[in-house]
């Protein structure tokens, strides 16, 4: 069985971020990267399948550099296979081009599963998942919580108000997982000095016969990314906890809110 | 000149204080007012492979280099279980360096692979009462039987006794009278701490305390020809081999610690609001921190010479003293005004501050003075004449 995760590099949830000065992106230059969360638990579910008998893991990361690391830290964790699209322009695409050029890996490795993250820390469109089963015609869930393999792929997804929902993906599908999932183990010593060995496949948008992601295909632009002036409006209650409520409910009848 | 992070040690960084994480504050305060030893932690350490960090591949081991261990007892230290959570590793990766280096095949066949799973505890058995910082002085004795070896005397501080089932022990072995050199005539064990001829009483300490040190009497304690590390007679050059790493991976630890401190003082300035502004809105409480924050700083890279230098073997003499010299200045000041930040509620357990603070002033003791790293300075450094 072949298993391959699409993870994506966000910066380190302790980063400090600023807002670039042509006001497109954040500043990132500087500051620490790590695997997208909702990305680690959907390889977690890989090396489960992994641990429990055959199969073959590779993980998928677009970006720079930088990106290497996010792929030796999966490679140190259990997976055996890195592929890293290194190509500048990839790096500009919208979720439509990520998924088309993740599209275009899975087409090359035929995997009977393909796991995402449910969102990534720093865009959270969720998109790039469905969008990538629906090129690869493959049957998806979203949101999930656990998975369960067997000649199909059963997945546990989180509805609206706490409700539980099971269905049954035949494979190959794709699964896109939410946190909480699983626990996500630590590379061990070894896995690190194994790591070192395991081989990551560098490939460019023309590798790949891609033309249609990148900077020239991008449909959805970010057009300002800015924090929003803080209000005037807010008004902080002060004394007791009695006091507080008392205040609070003087303040709703005022507002005619009820 | 390339200050960048190698990937292999931005990969023991993050996994190694990702697993140190899992650990809190709460954890080791716990461990540390019971006199616990923290094996849960340990045990972690231990399964993901990391005792096995200098180990030769050979032995299981994954062979990396003193850079790569002070990476790890760094993040390990800067985590919430600060010196108690490194010493409870330390000790297996720097104390077996002399049976690495000197060790016979058999011994290294023998002992190195439990090294490397984390299975074989050794303590570390140099200082006595009487000799102090004066090794050539020390008293335990090993007298040749006809089996091998008959041990009598008493070591003090000895780290981690009650978990170790070795210790490697510095015993003379010629009368300092008789050898021409006075560290000569000294010779080095892998001793069994036998409790039928090993008496151990803990000893009652500031600090650190999740991790015991003890008194350690040894009685006609029987030791096999086996269990001699290197030459006999040579033992206080061998150990030398692991002075010089041990000295390295504290300066590390000490940095980790001060980082740490810093970053919670900083966090508490932000927050706490007294006079209606933040504390940390007052250089009186600022500049300390930003001042430990930047000695800190250089401090790190002393250690991380000292490292490149041991690991190519170099003579790592002076920047294995010097770093500890710094590192610990740099820790303990950086202890104190986390401390001094967080005013009465530093001096309360539950902040866990003066746990950071009792810690790192220990490293201005141990394994060397300060006292003792500046004589070797002015004398080896400098070449001032001895004082001493
Ligand atoms: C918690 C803890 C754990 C330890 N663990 C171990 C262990 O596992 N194994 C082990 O073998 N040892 C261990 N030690 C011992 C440690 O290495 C010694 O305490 C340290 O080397 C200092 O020796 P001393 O205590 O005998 O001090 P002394 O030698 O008595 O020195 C006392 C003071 O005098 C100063 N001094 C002495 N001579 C001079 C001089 N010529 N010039 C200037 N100043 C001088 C010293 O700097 C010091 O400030 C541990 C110690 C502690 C506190
Ligand atoms: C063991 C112990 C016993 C005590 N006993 C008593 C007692 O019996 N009765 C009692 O009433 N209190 C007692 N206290 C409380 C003690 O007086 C306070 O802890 C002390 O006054 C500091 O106040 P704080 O802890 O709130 O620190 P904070 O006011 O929070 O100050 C934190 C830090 O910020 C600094 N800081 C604050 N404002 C400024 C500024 N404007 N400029 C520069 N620096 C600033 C402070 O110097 C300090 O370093 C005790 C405290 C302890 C630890």
């Amino acid at each position: 069985m072949k298993v391959m995760v699409c993870l994506k590099q966000v910066p380190h949830q302790d980063a400090r971020l600023d807002v670039n000065a042509d006001g497109t992106w954040i500043q990132d230059g500087n500051i620490k990267f790590e695997i997208n969360s909702y990305d680690t638990y959907a390889l977690e579910e890989a090396l489960k399948i992994k641990d429990a008998g055959e199969a073959d893991v590779v993980v998928v990361s677009i970006g720079p550099d930088r990106v290497t690391q996010a792929l030796r830290t999966a490679l140190g964790m259990g997976a055996d296979r890195a592929i890293h699209v290194k190509d500048d322009d990839a790096d500009l695409s919208d979720t439509l081009g990520c998924a088309k050029i993740l599209a275009a890996i899975a087409k090359e490795e035929n995997p009977d599963i393909v796991f995402t993250g449910f969102m990534s820390d720093d865009g959270n469109f969720s998109a790039v998942a469905p969008m990538l089963a629906e090129l690869l015609d493959l049957p998806s869930a979203t949101g999930v919580l656990s998975v369960e393999v067997g000649d199909s792929l059963k997945c546990e997804r989180e509805l609206e108000g706490g409700a539980l929902e099971v269905v049954e993906l035949p494979k190959p599908c794709l699964a896109a997982i939410q946190t909480g999932a699983n626990q996500v183990r630590y590379a061990s010593l070894k896995g690190i000095m194994q790591a070192k060995k395991k081989p990551v496949d560098v490939k460019t948008m023309a590798d790949l016969g891609v033309s249609d992601a990148g900077a020239g295909a991008v449909k959805a632009k970010i057009e300002k990314v800015y924090v929003p002036p803080k209000g005037d409006s807010a008004e902080i209650l002060s004394g007791s906890t009695d006091e507080i409520v008392g205040q609070l409910v003087t303040k709703i009848k005022e507002l005619g809110v009820l | 000149m390339d200050f960048q992070l190698p990937d292999e040690l931005q990969d023991i960084r993050d996994n190694a204080s990702r697993l140190a994480s899992a650990y809190d504050d709460d954890y080791w305060l716990e461990r540390d007012e019971k006199k616990e030893f923290p094996w849960a932690f340990y045990n972690d350490f231990a399964e993901a492979g990391w005792m096995g960090i200098v180990v030769p591949e050979a032995y299981g081991g994954a062979g990396l280099g003193i850079v790569e261990a002070a990476t790890l007892l760094r993040e390990v230290a800067g985590s919430a279980g600060a010196m108690n959570a490194a010493s409870a590793l330390h000790l297996t990766i720097f104390g077996m360096g002399p049976v690495i280096h000197h060790g016979s095949e058999e011994m290294k066949q023998r002992y190195l692979p439990a090294t490397a799973r984390g299975e074989l505890h050794v303590s570390f058995g140099v200082t006595e009462d009487d000799a102090g910082t004066d090794t050539s002085r020390i008293r335990t004795q090993a007298v040749r039987s006809d089996k091998g070896w008959v041990v009598n005397g008493k070591k003090i501080w000895n780290t981690k006794a009650q978990q170790a089932q070795k210790v490697l022990l510095l015993a003379r072995t010629t009368p300092r009278e008789e050898c021409k050199r006075k560290l000569d005539g000294l010779t080095l064990f892998l001793a069994d701490i036998d409790r039928a001829h090993c008496e151990i009483r803990e000893i009652n300490k500031l600090g650190r305390n999740a991790i015991n040190s003890n008194e350690l009497f040894i009685n006609d304690l029987p030791v096999s020809d086996d269990d001699v590390v290197g030459e006999v007679g040579r033992g206080f050059y061998q150990l030398l081999d692991g002075l010089n790493p041990e000295r390295i991976l504290i300066s590390a630890e000490a940095c980790g610690i001060g980082f740490r401190a810093v970053e919670v003082a900083t966090a508490y300035a932000k927050e706490r609001t007294v006079f209606d502004r933040p504390i940390g809105q007052n250089q009186a409480i600022a500049h300390p921190l930003a001042d430990s924050y930047s000695e800190l700083l250089a401090s790190d890279l002393l250690w991380q010479k000292a490292a490149w230098a041991y690991d190519r073997g170099d003579n790592a003499g002076p920047l294995a003293n010097m770093a500890k010299l710094r590192c610990g200045e740099a820790s303990f000041r950086a202890c104190d005004r986390a401390l001094q930040t967080f005013g009465g509620f530093g001096y309360a357990r539950e902040y866990h501050v003066e746990r950071y603070w009792r810690e790192a002033r220990l490293m201005r003791i141990a394994p060397i003075s300060q006292e003792m790293v500046l004589n070797y300075v002015s004398e080896h450094v400098l070449d001032l004449p001895r004082s001493y």
